[in-house]
């Protein structure tokens, strides 16, 4: 038992936290998330000072990843300036002391919350998205032991089934967020709460994506160059949020994803880009929105 | 947004932090000390290092300390602790014959071989607000301790072995084991657990659940939801010696002894292949520390999710139970909508505002959705 007397407060953490046998753990996987795209791949997933849910897996993934020369960007609901982003930078700067940015060029890693920034990254940047739920089956299955045959069987027809009973009650496919996308014609991905507008991002592109989700304790990864299909029909096309006529009242961007505001003194709806480091840059430039 | 966001989220983190700190204090009472919340929070310092899944009184008491006495926050900050240490040893297999006891009952045989030991019970007590201890004091302890005539510091003598009720069940033939063949013990800390998954893993994850998870889900099935019928063969508290093997030693080395509570629940007959005898079966709870209603409950939960019932209930569907029941993973999950949703909101806005204009749409036409 320990001593109460002898207890010192621990401030000895590893190099970005995590031991190097968990990091070198979590990297093993990543490279097999890699080797099979949109294929989940269990790991084992040690509790970490941040809460379950709150961004555990893709911290994991970023620890093991990030390097003393890195350049990090952390944001949440594509801001830079939230609270839950700024506990997992402050995290990540604590324990490697690596540098920052907001701008997601000048970025070598950025972990994100729900969106994909505006700006197209490159081969030499690596996108790091917190899972909440890693598998798309969730929404027709809630067992992990059924899903894990289906995808084995690349047996996706509950979904599109799913998709359209959607159609025949509403008329449209409802899913906002988290929409089912195929990976490399082989697995299908829950591809994290990203927006709609965000997925056509995943298709075909420079930058590696790597998904963790920490309480589900699954990694799974999109390698630049891989084709991502969202599910659709051939008369029921999958279509991005619609902000035509709409324009962010910071920057005056037409061709954002917008956040839509109630202005605290009129109660007026106003837009403004939820890609917060994009919009800022924009200012920089001198531009305006509608006034 | 943007820098001024920054800004401002830095500081209301630290001002949330000070806050926290200040709603604890601002009484002015003398600050709790460890030493005290291990002593007189007994039970909870157990819950804490059960669910927190690590055996350090000290880090658990300062856990409860900080979170404010919240169990289910305490045991996380002992489960983000016990992360970063590293597993040097797995203990030898502990023979329970083995342990001091402190209580130790039976619901199945009255006279039960080393006899019935009520132990520190709340169990026969009412459950009346004790005015008395307003005026509790040192005084009043000194009295009180010298009065019973036990010594503090004084160690009782302990019989060093009692024999287990369902070993005389064993004897006579009435007891069927539990016809697990993978031996192999699976470390739930390092690899995620896949179903179905070996005893080891699931008894693993019960003895870190949180209470009153297993509580409710155990109750669910006992009242009716699945078809477990159970006994008490034993409840047993006391403390279990631990020994590993190390290298360059010939026998086990001793560790040290823990107090744990462990049940051992009997269910009504095994659901056999047609032809063989029928048997009772077992279901196993073990857990840190004195937590009754805990290691009752993994030993239903234990059998209830061996049923070979075609309709599983909820209590026995072993992916079912395992994945709801820690705390620490529940907790976050259920926490985290006090997160942003701003994006995803937008994205169903977009999906509902599209839905409701195909709806007016349809019905200008005399068509029909829904």
């Amino acid at each position: 038992m320990l001593d109460i007397n002898t207890v010192k407060p621990s401030r000895g953490y590893n190099f970005a936290f995590l031991d190097e046998n968990t990091k070198r753990e979590v990297r093993r996987k990543i490279l097999k998330a890699v080797a099979i795209p949109g294929y989940q791949v269990p790991f084992a997933s040690p509790e970490l000072p941040i809460a379950r849910g709150w961004g555990t897996g893709g911290l994991q993934v970023t620890m093991s990843i990030i390097g003393p020369d890195d350049v990090l960007k952390v944001i949440d609901q594509g801001c830079d300036g939230g609270v839950n982003a700024v506990n997992i930078r402050n995290l990540l700067v604590k324990t490697t002391g690596v540098r920052t940015t907001f701008d997601t060029r000048a970025a070598s890693i950025i972990q994100t919350r729900h969106r994909i920034p505006e700006e197209k990254m490159r081969a030499d940047q690596i996108l790091v998205l917190q899972v909440p739920i890693p598998d798309p089956l969730r929404f027709v299955e809630p067992s992990m032991a059924r899903t894990a045959e289906m995808h084995a069987e690349m047996d996706y027809s509950r979904m599109l089934v799913f998709l359209y009973e959607d159609i025949v009650k509403w008329g449209e496919i409802t899913i906002g967020a988290r929409y089912p996308s195929l990976v490399n014609d082989r697995y299908l991905i829950d591809p994290s709460p990203i927006p709609r507008w965000d997925v056509p991002k995943l298709n075909r592109a420079e930058t590696l994506y790597l998904f963790g989700a920490g309480r589900e304790k699954r990694i799974y990864a999109v390698p630049p160059h891989t084709p991502v299909q969202p599910l659709e029909f051939e008369d029921f096309k999958f279509r991005v949020e619609d902000f035509s006529g709409r324009s962010c009242i910071r920057c005056g961007a037409k061709d954002t994803y917008l956040n839509e505001l109630f202005d605290a003194v009129s109660g007026a709806k106003v837009y403004v880009c939820s890609d917060s480091g994009y919009c800022d840059k924009r200012r920089a430039a001198g531009k305006r929105g509608p006034v | 947004m943007g820098y001024e966001a920054v800004a401002g989220g830095e500081e209301a983190i630290k001002n949330a932090a000070d806050l926290l700190r200040y709603f604890r204090t601002r009484g002015g009472s003398p600050p709790l000390t460890v030493r005290q919340l291990m002593d007189q929070q007994r039970l909870a310092v157990d819950r804490v290092m059960g669910e927190g899944s690590l055996y350090a009184p000290v880090i658990a008491a300062l856990a409860l300390k900080e979170a404010e006495g919240d169990a289910v926050e305490a045991a996380f900050i002992v489960r983000a602790y016990r992360a970063t240490q590293p597993r040097r040893y797995y203990s030898l297999p502990v023979d329970s014959t083995r342990m001091q006891i402190i209580r130790r009952i039976s619901g199945t045989f009255q006279d039960i071989p080393g006899g019935q030991i009520l132990g520190p019970a709340r169990d026969y007590t009412q459950r009346l607000v004790d005015f008395s201890l307003l005026e509790e004091n040192e005084n009043t302890v000194r009295n009180f301790l010298a009065g019973l005539g036990v010594q503090t510091s004084g160690q009782e003598e302990l019989p060093a072995s009692f024999p287990k009720v369902v070993d005389r069940l064993r004897a006579d033939g009435l007891l069927a084991e539990a016809g697990e063949t993978d031996r192999r013990l699976f470390d739930i800390t390092r690899k995620s657990i896949t179903f179905p998954c070996p005893r080891s893993a699931r008894l693993q994850s019960l003895a870190r659940g949180e209470t009153g998870a297993m509580m409710a889900l155990a109750y669910s099935s006992i009242r009716g939801y699945g078809d477990i019928h159970p006994f008490l063969a034993e409840l047993r508290v006391g403390y279990i010696p631990l020994y590993i093997r190390h290298h360059g030693r010939t026998g086990p080395v001793y560790m040290g002894k823990i107090p744990v509570t462990e049940a051992e629940i009997i269910a009504q007959y095994a659901e056999g292949e047609k032809g063989t005898r029928p048997k009772l079966t077992l279901g196993y709870g073990l857990c840190f520390g004195h937590n009754e209603v805990k290691a009752i409950a993994m030993g239903i939960l234990d059998r209830a999710m061996r049923s070979r019932s075609s309709r599983k209930a909820p209590a026995e569907d072993e992916e079912f139970v395992l994945y709801h029941i820690d705390g620490i993973e529940s907790s976050g999950f259920v926490a985290h909508w006090k997160l942003p949703h701003y994006v995803t909101f937008q994205s169903t806005l977009d999906r509902l505002r599209k839905s409701q204009l195909i709806q007016e749409e349809a019905g200008h036409a005399g068509h029909k959705y829904g």
